[in-house]
């Protein structure tokens, strides 16, 4: 996905001129390519996240659309209050790109996992949140960025993420994109989930059980209404359950006064995991693999 | 527009502004019942100086001009003595003023940019400086000639974002950011010194690559000519480090910690209002 980042945003940087891309001493054999070609639009803002977010959203206020990118938390946690008050409060024209969403980083352990991101940018005012399922929506989703005035936090996977659109589909941020019908259950997925959401579909298919498959790229604001027909309803993600996608659809589901079944799936909330190895691994561990996301939608509806 | 700098520089009328923001500040914060009056006196001469002694390229009738100079309050909580001084420069009615803290009002109880005026709205400390980096390092790279000022706290160098920016800024060889402190000496809790010392300050900036002075922060004299010299060196961002007295002006809160957080009501208004110099007749009236 970063390279999907990286190529379509050097495409928009050559055509304006404003757009100012400011990282925090990370992205090598990424971010060079742009620097290179483009020095006057590039600052390396050190390892400082907290001087790299409050002088992004100076230099928005200064008419430039500014990204910051960084691992994971370095560029959302670490300065969430220049995220907050800086640029969030001014409605900046700045846009927060994190590489390494969920466990990409693997085996580098709990500090290099975002899995709190998605709520927390959630729960700032005048912020979108976005968080595409592979390099076609990662390519869609960087062009609405920068697009969008105003704050957006645009949350990536890392490398190598298999392509699952064929052709790219209708993206606007507000919208989910509809990838496969099923009556028996709608999973709801994000952040780089799809193609195990897709192939946990085929695989519950076989078991006689058709679930539709809704990539959810834009978790804020949220496509509410592509929940509509919904029988049972399964947000997955690679984030905790709390706060993040499955937050934002069960907010939904319990104001509407919906009584149908609902699951998170997700990572549990009340504890970090100790466990190491690379995504697939932690995936599997966490029951995110196709396999995992299959059997607790069977368990769920066979207690229907 | 108030191109001040055009105009020679009076000591005088410079000391009149400081001493105006301070009966405005004694004002609203009596009636507001609201903190933080020592901060807004320690600085009432830095302001008055900007925005009265030929300092700041701004026009008060069009607050957003793209070439003014920005002014950055880093340290929010002071924003009684620049909602004074924009004020006074023409941004909004004086009578406006009254409003402060108040229910419904826009002059919030920290810096706030629904305030014409305002370039950043402020309060948690440690975010002026690299805002204000950002803006410099913008106009560096358009070739824009505008300047960019941040007034910080003594104590809001305690914050690592301070020195991030610090680092970042001469690296861009950023000699349009120019860096205020009001080096009063008192911090929330106690004096600079028992809480988290700075000294060597002036050297700390110094070895951070900066252009330092260090002036007299309630002599309009020097506070110009110092404003008047940036930047200090070509090439290198430019920090005046302004010795000041918290609660300057008014005698019983001066070097008092007391009058980061009291407000001045009854006797102690009456005797502020007096040692300001307001008497019967003044432009600023007594009304309470």
């Amino acid at each position: 996905m970063r390279s999907a980042f990286i190529e379509e945003l050097t495409r928009l940087a050559r055509i304006d001129r404003n757009i100012v891309l400011v990282v925090g001493d990370l992205g090598f054999g990424v971010v060079g390519k742009f620097a290179e070609e483009l020095p006057a639009q590039f600052v390396n803002a050190g390892v400082a996240e907290q001087n790299m977010t409050g002088l992004a959203a100076g230099m928005a206020m200064s008419g430039r659309t500014v990204l910051t990118y960084s691992i994971a938390n370095f560029p959302v946690i670490r300065c969430l209050e220049q995220i907050r008050n800086d640029v969030c409060y001014h409605d900046a024209n700045v846009k927060i790109v994190a590489v390494g969403g969920g466990m990409a980083y693997g085996s580098l352990g709990m500090t290099h996992h975002a899995t709190e991101d998605l709520a927390i940018m959630r729960a700032m005012p005048n912020m979108v949140v976005l968080a595409p399922n592979d390099p076609v929506e990662a390519k869609l989703a960087t062009r609405a960025a920068v697009e969008h005035r105003g704050p957006v936090y645009l949350r990536l996977g890392k490398q190598g993420e298999k392509r699952v659109h064929a052709t790219d589909p209708e993206f606007r941020i507000g919208k989910s994109i509809r990838m496969r019908e099923g009556d028996d259950a709608t999973l709801v997925v994000t952040g780089g989930l799809l193609q195990n959401t897709m192939e946990a579909a085929e695989l519950l298919a076989s078991r006689g059980i058709q679930a539709a498959v809704i990539s959810a790229p834009s978790i804020k604001p949220f496509d509410a209404q592509s929940l509509n027909g919904s029988t049972a309803l399964f947000t997955i993600e690679e984030h905790s359950v709390i706060g993040g996608l499955g937050g934002a659809v069960a907010e939904i589901m319990a104001e509407s006064g919906s009584k149908i079944t609902f699951k998170r799936i997700g990572l549990p909330g009340e504890q970090f995991s100790s466990k190491v190895g690379d995504q697939d691994y932690l995936r599997r561990e966490f029951g995110l693999d196709p396999d995992g996301i299959a059997l607790t939608v069977e368990r769920v509806l066979s207690r229907k | 527009m108030v191109e001040t700098g055009y105009f020679p520089f009076n000591a005088t009328r410079v000391s009149e502004l400081a001493r105006r923001i301070r009966v405005h500040v004694v004002r609203m914060t009596s009636r507001a019942n609201s903190s933080h009056i020592g901060s807004s006196f320690s600085m009432s001469e830095l302001l008055a100086v900007l925005y009265g002694g030929g300092v700041l390229r701004v026009d008060p009738a069009r607050p957003d001009w793209p070439e003014r100079d920005r002014f950055i309050l880093s340290k929010g909580h002071g924003c009684a003595g620049l909602y004074a001084a924009l004020s006074e420069a023409g941004f909004f009615p004086l009578e406006e003023l009254d409003t402060f803290y108040l229910n419904g009002t826009r002059l919030a109880g920290h810096a706030t940019t629904t305030v014409p005026g305002v370039e950043l709205s402020t309060g948690s400390l440690g975010h002026g400086l690299p805002v204000g980096t950002g803006m410099a390092l913008a106009a560096k790279r358009a070739g824009e000639s505008h300047r960019v000022f941040v007034l910080l706290s003594d104590g809001e160098c305690d914050e690592g974002s301070v020195w991030e920016a610090a680092l970042f800024a001469p690296q861009h060889k950023l000699d349009n950011l120019v860096v205020i402190v009001d080096y009063n000496k008192i911090q929330s809790l106690g004096t600079v010194k028992e809480v988290m010392d700075l000294d060597p300050f002036a050297d700390k900036w110094k070895s951070f690559r900066w252009s330092v002075r260090e002036v007299a922060g309630h002599d309009v004299n020097s506070i110009r000519e110092a404003l008047g010299a940036v930047p200090f060196e070509a090439g290198r961002p430019s920090c005046i480090i302004a010795h000041t007295v918290k609660g300057k002006g008014v005698s019983f809160m001066e070097d008092k910690l007391l009058w980061h957080y009291r407000a001045p009501l009854g006797d102690d208004r009456a005797i502020a209002m007096r040692e300001l110099g307001v008497v019967e007749g003044d432009l600023i009236q007594e009304d309470e």
